[in-house]
């Protein structure tokens, strides 16, 4: 029956699925990716560094609760049918996003602000715990033997795609404003613009069929009666959803989220590159890299899932270190020599609507860098008397330019490759193993939480690695974090290289 | 290879036993009772989330590693 699918037909699958989980992916990461001006919205402002943190675990919940998706429209999905399962989630999603462009900041209704923040970004992991596994079983059982890798890798896309549009739509946003608007209410654009994006997606789904393999099993009254039961009740099954789990999902979500979230925000708060400067790097790697997911999973049906999905995390495992040790070089002043007589000094009095005097240092290097120092003095009030002391801050904006910049884009560009390696396969692989009545709860699980739970929490588990290390003088504490990603990856590529067998697969598929 | 896949099912049990301890005594506790909201933050996430998934997950695929139930012949 896959056979007679025409490619038409299967263009039109891969279209509408991956449409749907590429805004669903948008929306999620859009909240990543403005995680800092989130964290002095929606939280108390007095400890920026806590502020920073909590946002990053409200983030890391949305992961957390991913399984929790999968589990329960995984189940909706094995019992009703893919398409009706994911046109909810993909509605939820939409939702949620949209919602919090809506909220009040903390200043306008307190402790109600990151409350509400949070139940959204609940429902957002719950929405994405239930779309991906939807998705890529969706076009997996639409696509011939033999090609399932390269076929659900243009689902595969959808992820980093939507992480470049969130990144682009951020850049247009601010484009188009200034730093003040931005800053006041220009960041709830592009949550705002989900919901059009969602819509466009809806009437575009509304239309499909339902799988295949899904009608057939369904006519022949051979769909689960109760999917969770037989997929983790059952000790054959179970074996192969903690296999898919610590021999491939748990590496996969690490390298993936180190790739495309910690080199992110390793750029920003270590390296103290400008915000946009950080963000075009990251979306270039990402533009050049995102082909590559199709190379991998075509790939893939051609040399077998394991050794490529594997190949992916080993490299992590050896070059992470000197990668990010050679990102660190770049943008280091301490390597720097300074052109100390074209340094410039400018002072911004503070004035009524900006009670903030800014002095500006701007210092010019020879290989092309220049860096923007501000030297914040600001009122604050410091106790319940509304009595007044100024504060000084200072912020520091590196910008690269020239063989750095595009040093830093190739080192980049390495992590992404890493990622399509492991992500490219890994829906093939995840469909594969698990038979038509509960893959989409058996698939959903152990890759909701090898992403949502191992990568998920990557971000919070290394940014408190490395400020412990900072706090204990480590003068290499910037390298600290990495060794979340490092000891996961190792563990999963010894399990998957041992356990996992080249051509396994689930017997309905044989 | 069927008989180290068996023998390191001992490893991979032992693993969930040693992360165990130390997310839970060296990591989630301390930090959850240390008072400062970024460590209870994480003591949270490392107590609740992450030690219950690596442990209890980790010592049953060990244990069915052990058992065999990973032979090519059951796959």
């Amino acid at each position: 029956m896959q056979e007679n699918v025409n490619k038409k037909g299967i263009w039109k699958v891969i279209g509408a699925s991956s449409l749907g989980t590429l805004i669903e992916w948008y929306d999620f990461f859009i909240f990543g990716s403005l995680s800092i001006v989130i964290s002095t919205k929606f939280f108390p402002s007095d400890n920026p560094t806590a502020a920073f943190l909590s946002t990053l675990a409200t983030f890391a919940a949305g992961f957390v609760v991913r399984p929790f998706g999968a589990l329960f429209f995984g189940r909706l999905g094995d019992l009703i049918g893919r398409k009706y399962t994911f046109m909810v989630t993909l509605m939820l999603m939409g939702g949620a996003t949209f919602l919090i462009g809506c909220i009040p900041s903390y200043e306008s209704i307190g402790f109600f602000a990151p409350l509400i923040v949070l139940i959204l970004r609940l429902l957002q992991g719950l929405a994405l715990g239930g779309e991906y596994g939807g998705a890529a079983t969706y076009v997996a059982e639409h696509a011939p033997n033999g090609e399932r890798g390269y076929w659900t890798s243009w689902i595969q896309t959808t992820a980093t795609f939507g992480l470049f549009i969130s990144l682009v739509v951020i850049l247009l946003t601010k484009f188009f404003l200034t730093e003040a608007q931005f800053d006041n209410w220009g960041w709830r654009v592009p949550f705002l613009l989900s919901i059009l994006m969602v819509y466009v997606s809806y009437l575009i789904r509304k239309n499909m069929d339902e799988s295949p393999e899904f009608k057939k099993a369904k006519a022949e009254g051979k769909t689960s009666t109760n999917p969770l039961k037989e997929s983790f009740g059952n000790k054959y099954n179970l074996k192969f959803v903690l296999l898919a789990l610590f021999g491939a999902a748990m590496g996969q979500g690490v390298v993936w989220y180190t790739g495309q979230f910690y080199s992110m925000s390793f750029m920003k708060t270590v390296m103290l590159l400008d915000s946009d400067q950080a963000d075009m790097i990251l979306g270039i790697a990402l533009l050049f890299g995102t082909p590559f997911f199709v190379v991998f999973g075509r790939l893939s049906d051609k040399v077998g899932r394991k050794w490529v999905m594997l190949s992916g995390m080993l490299l992590a495992v050896l070059t992470y270190r000197p990668i990010y040790q050679a990102m660190f070089n770049l943008s280091e002043q301490s390597n720097k020599q300074e052109i100390v007589e074209k340094r410039t000094e400018t002072l911004t009095p503070a004035t009524i609507d900006d009670e903030r005097e800014i002095k500006t240092i701007t210092k010019y290097y020879t290989d092309g860098s220049y860096s923007k120092e501000e030297h914040i003095k600001q009122k604050q009030i410091i106790d319940q008397n509304h009595s007044e002391e100024f504060k000084m801050t200072v912020k520091t904006n590196m910008f690269l330019s020239g063989s750095n910049y595009f040093a830093l884009i190739a080192l980049i560009f390495i992590q992404i490759i890493y990622i399509t390696l492991v992500y490219g396969p890994i829906a093939a692989f995840l469909v594969e193993i698990f038979p038509v009545k509960i893959r989409y709860t058996s698939m959903s699980l152990p890759y909701h939480i090898g992403n949502g739970i191992f990568g998920g929490l990557l971000p919070a588990v290394s940014t408190y690695l490395a400020t412990n290390a900072k706090t204990a003088m480590d003068p290499t504490y910037y390298l600290e974090g990495l060794w979340y990603p490092i000891i996961i990856s190792a563990v999963c590529f010894v399990i998957g290289a041992l356990y996992i067998n080249k051509n396994m697969v689930a017997k309905d598929l044989n | 290879m069927e008989n180290i896949k068996k023998i390191l099912g001992i490893l991979w049990i032992a693993l969930a036993l040693l992360t165990a301890y130390f997310c839970i005594a060296q990591f989630g506790l301390p930090k959850i009772v240390s008072g400062k909201q970024e460590d209870v933050v994480f003591g949270i996430i490392i107590l609740f989330i992450l030690t219950p998934i690596i442990s209890v997950g980790l010592g049953v695929f060990g244990y069915f590693a052990l058992t065999g139930e990973y032979h090519k012949d059951k796959m």
